[in-house]
């Protein structure tokens, strides 16, 4: 019922002007296939929201749809008529505004020059300030976005800065206006105003594109929903004719489902006791409320949620790197409530990170070096504060041997293994040392197939051995297939905890939206 | 691998060569002699005894503030300091080699040192501070620190510690048991300066420390993730990156000059940048790096009496080297720096400051 197309002119009103159309659009980057075959359309006064996970080919999507990518196949229409949009200059001549997650503003300069910056009103060489406030103003009142003129960019606050950069889209005139991510980088207060702001420039004629990953701003505000997976749309929807949860499992869906073989749980004594735990976001927003959560030796909990209801912030908290406003953890019985990262792991505790890229590895060692990444003073490899380039040397071997690393050697750099490589030398590095409890955040993502069911394999192998494994995934599929209970995470809470037989997609779905 | 790592090497010896070049056509335009040049350089700086000794002498320093300069990149740091850190450094081990009057040359000549390495970690360490803890950029830091110990030890070498009977400001001389002394006519200090370029490779390659420093340098964020402290590696990189160049001014004081003299030490620190760039922030090859810039240096003199060449002719050379060196590198360096500050995909972020 949800993946079924619906009709698009039904859908917008059936006679509104088509804005913006692509077809087909295909886009390669070496090594992947960020957008396959993609086609959308946007009508005058209509809210169009683009969901999806990190990495679905959202943001890849919108760029070509102002001028910063070129499609490698497929087109581009605005308002009937093929376009070649070489750079976003193109794109803003023919009325596309784009709104990105970084602001492009000038934070010493008022707001009137913010917005007028690179068009102004001049007088003699001078600008014309007068006029450039007015215009401002009379923009700021049509569409109900309040903001002072005469403000300094960076003593405002980032949803007021956010509404600059709207002001200046619509300035050049934009019809189309392009939201990437918007309400990433803002408090619910402001998410709430800055939809209103979208319905009013609705009204008004403007056709929004709205990138997100939360569905209850795509249930508040669009009129149509796209949703991207693996950098293809997978579904269609009208947010009145479906609920949450069906948008929530045409999100995490995955078209291949992997079967995980493994045995019954033998679940032992509890490993991780999370208790009442909050933990702040980077921007100091309340990100964990009050969480409870046990995990006990020799069994997988999976954690599932939407992203962004607080599952980083829990792994960090856990792992000994983001501070713990209350609550308290403990790990096989010693609290580590404050411990750093270092003591953490000194534990036994194995931490895969969610970002690879930024946390887990250095690039430019060599992997050898990144094998030892956080175990780089102890025993064996260092003594007395030496390294030990044998010791390090022979773990390496050892690892790239048993968890199939393709590299022509150990003295490589990192940077040059492929995404599914560099995962596999975080996993042998954090599997390597028998740890009594392993995290392993999004352990898969961005990895191919064949590695996805060998780093499974590896998890599973490691609850057999006695670990508790704690796994947080934005993949349903994976959530469901290797875990012995599934925890549900919405708001920064464990709302369920259900044993895997009880875990059924379609009521995870419904947990996961924030329903009972 | 190999052939990279051959390749990598051979980039800063064909630029030297071509900086040597284009400086023999410099000569030509301005109708002297290319030959007569290359012999003053020969004969200026290693022609005999004398000349070599003057060579290793002029390196010394430089070899100490390229150290300098390359323990803070390794920690992705940009020491512009070393200049301010170094004259620091060399007043206070002038002030503590002219002040105390009866130690033993055992005890005396370290101490002087020690002083100058200490006097050259101090403001480091406080510009470290301030990135670590109240982010504030250290490029700016040192440079600004770098005004006031210039200032400061101009006011120090011409007010209290001046020697009174004299017209120009300087210190007193050193005593004699805080001299470096020289052994065949070769100075002393430089093979110090030899001995801290392999500590500095060791530290760096070989031990625990060297690897978190390494790291933070690399990828904070990845040294977060691994426990390292990332504000207290900061610090320790910058201090002992002022510690280093504070050295080079002990060692010019009590090895060359025998007193602190405002202007005799200038632009030290600054060809520190030019010979880690040079090295390619390897520590072993700053020997190297120091040894030409010494050498060219050195023979200055030979240059306008043999050739009737201006000496800044060593400049361009040393110029145009760097720039063949230097430009790929600090490409390379600035955009590892936006990657690693969040920003993905196409750059768009025309925001100030971080």
């Amino acid at each position: 019922m949800v993946s079924d197309r619906i009709d698009h002119d039904a859908a917008a009103g059936g006679t509104a002007e088509l804005l913006l159309e692509a077809r087909g659009i295909t886009k390669r980057f070496p090594g992947v296939v960020a957008n396959a075959d993609v086609s959308l359309q946007l009508h005058r006064g209509e809210i169009l929201a683009l969901l999806g996970e990190n990495g679905a080919g959202k943001s890849t999507l919108v760029k070509m749809l102002f001028g910063l990518y070129r499609p490698d196949e497929g087109e581009i229409r605005i308002k009937g008529e093929p376009v070649t949009l070489r750079s976003p200059k193109d794109a803003i001549s023919r009325g596309i505004g784009m709104v990105h997650q970084h602001f492009q503003l000038v934070p010493v300069m008022t707001v009137a020059e913010n917005v007028v910056l690179g068009a102004e009103p001049c007088r003699g060489r001078f600008i014309d300030q007068r006029r450039a406030a007015a215009e401002v103003r009379k923009l700021s009142e049509r569409y109900g976005l309040a903001v002072d003129p005469a403000a300094t960019v960076e003593d405002l606050p980032v949803g007021t800065q956010q509404r600059v950069e709207i002001i200046k889209a619509l300035f050049r005139g934009a019809e189309i206006l392009i939201l990437d991510e918007p309400t990433a980088v803002l408090t619910p207060q402001e998410t709430d105003e800055l939809l209103q702001i979208m319905r009013e420039l609705a009204a008004r004629g403007v056709g929004i594109i709205f990138i997100t990953h939360k569905l209850r701003e795509v249930m508040a505000v669009a009129d149509r929903v796209e949703v991207l997976r693996g950098g293809r749309v997978v579904g269609s929807a009208v947010p009145s004719r479906t609920d949450e949860a069906g948008l929530a499992s045409m999100m995490v869906g995955r078209t291949v489902v992997l079967r995980v073989d493994k045995t019954p749980a033998q679940p032992g004594a509890v490993m991780l006791r999370v208790r009442a735990l909050q933990v702040d976001d980077d921007r100091h927003q309340r990100a964990v409320r009050g969480l409870d959560l046990e995990v006990r030796a020799g069994e997988i909990v999976g954690v599932a949620g939407v992203q962004g209801n607080g599952q980083r912030e829990l792994v960090e908290a856990i792992c000994g790197m983001r501070p713990i406003r209350s609550g308290t953890v403990e790990v096989d019985g010693r609290d580590t409530t404050s411990m750093n990262a270092k003591a953490v792991n000194g534990l036994g505790v194995a931490h895969i990170p969610e970002d690879r890229e930024k946390h887990g590895l250095v690039g430019s060692y060599t992997i050898a070096d990144d094998l030892v990444l956080n175990r780089f003073d102890e025993e064996p490899f260092a003594r007395h504060g030496l390294r030990d380039f044998t010791a390090i040397d022979k773990q390496a071997e050892q690892l790239v041997q048993r968890f199939d690393v393709r590299t022509p050697s150990i003295h490589t750099e990192t940077n040059a293994l492929s995404g599914g490589n560099k995962q596999k030398v975080i996993v042998a590095r954090e599997l390597s040392y028998d740890a009594k409890l392993v995290v392993a955040a999004q352990p898969t993502r961005g990895v191919d197939v064949g590695s996805i069911e060998f780093i499974h394999r590896q998890l599973v192998a490691e609850r057999d051995r006695g670990a508790a494994v704690l796994v947080v995934s934005a993949e349903l599929d994976e959530i469901l297939g290797l875990s012995d209970r599934v925890a549900v995470m919405s708001e920064g809470r464990i709302v369920a905890m259900l044993p895997i037989e009880e875990a059924d997609r379609d009521r995870i779905g419904l947990l996961m939206a924030g329903g009972a | 691998m190999n052939r990279q790592r051959v390749q990598s090497a051979l980039l800063p010896v064909v630029a030297v060569l071509v900086a040597f070049l284009i400086g023999a056509i410099v000569v030509l335009a301005d109708g002297k002699s290319p030959v007569r040049a290359a012999e003053a350089v020969i004969k200026g700086s290693m022609a005999n005894r004398a000349a070599i000794g003057a060579t290793l002498e002029k390196a010394t320093p430089l070899i100490l503030t390229g150290l300098a300069v390359i323990v803070g990149m390794k920690a992705g740091l940009f020491n512009i300091g070393a200049q301010g850190q170094l004259l620091l450094g060399s007043i206070m081990s002038a002030y503590v080699g002219y002040r105390l009057t009866v130690l033993p040359t055992v005890v005396h000549l370290p101490l002087a040192l020690l002083a100058g390495v200490a006097f050259g970690a101090v403001p480091a360490f406080v510009v470290g501070v301030l990135k670590a803890y109240r982010g504030v950029h250290e490029v700016i830091a040192t440079i600004m620190m770098n005004t006031i110990l210039v200032n400061l030890t101009d006011w120090l070498a011409g007010g209290p510690w001046m020697q009174p009977d004299q017209a120009i400001s300087k210190t007193p001389p050193i005593q004699a048991s805080a001299e470096i002394p020289k052994v065949a006519d070769l100075p002393v200090g430089f093979f110090l300066a030899v001995v801290m370029a392999f500590v500095v490779w060791f530290l760096l390659s070989r031990t625990t420390l060297g690897f978190e420093l390494g790291t933070v340098g690399a990828n904070r964020d990845a040294a977060h993730y691994a426990g390292m402290s990332v504000k207290g590696i900061t610090v320790l990189a910058m201090t002992l990156s002022g510690a280093l160049a504070g050295l080079g001014g002990a060692i010019e004081t009590q090895g060359v000059v025998g007193r602190f003299e405002p202007g005799f030490n200038r632009g030290l620190g600054f060809d520190g940048i030019t010979i880690a760039l040079l090295a390619k922030v390897s520590p072993r090859a700053a020997i190297p790096a120091a040894l030409l810039i010494g050498a060219l240096r050195a023979s200055s003199t030979q240059l306008q009496s043999i050739a009737q060449v201006a000496p800044e002719i060593v400049d361009v050379i040393l110029a145009v080297a760097l720039l063949l060196v230097a430009a790929p590198m600090i490409i390379r360096w600035a955009l590892r720096l936006r990657n690693a500050s969040g920003v993905e995909g196409v750059n768009l972020n025309t925001g100030w400051g971080s």
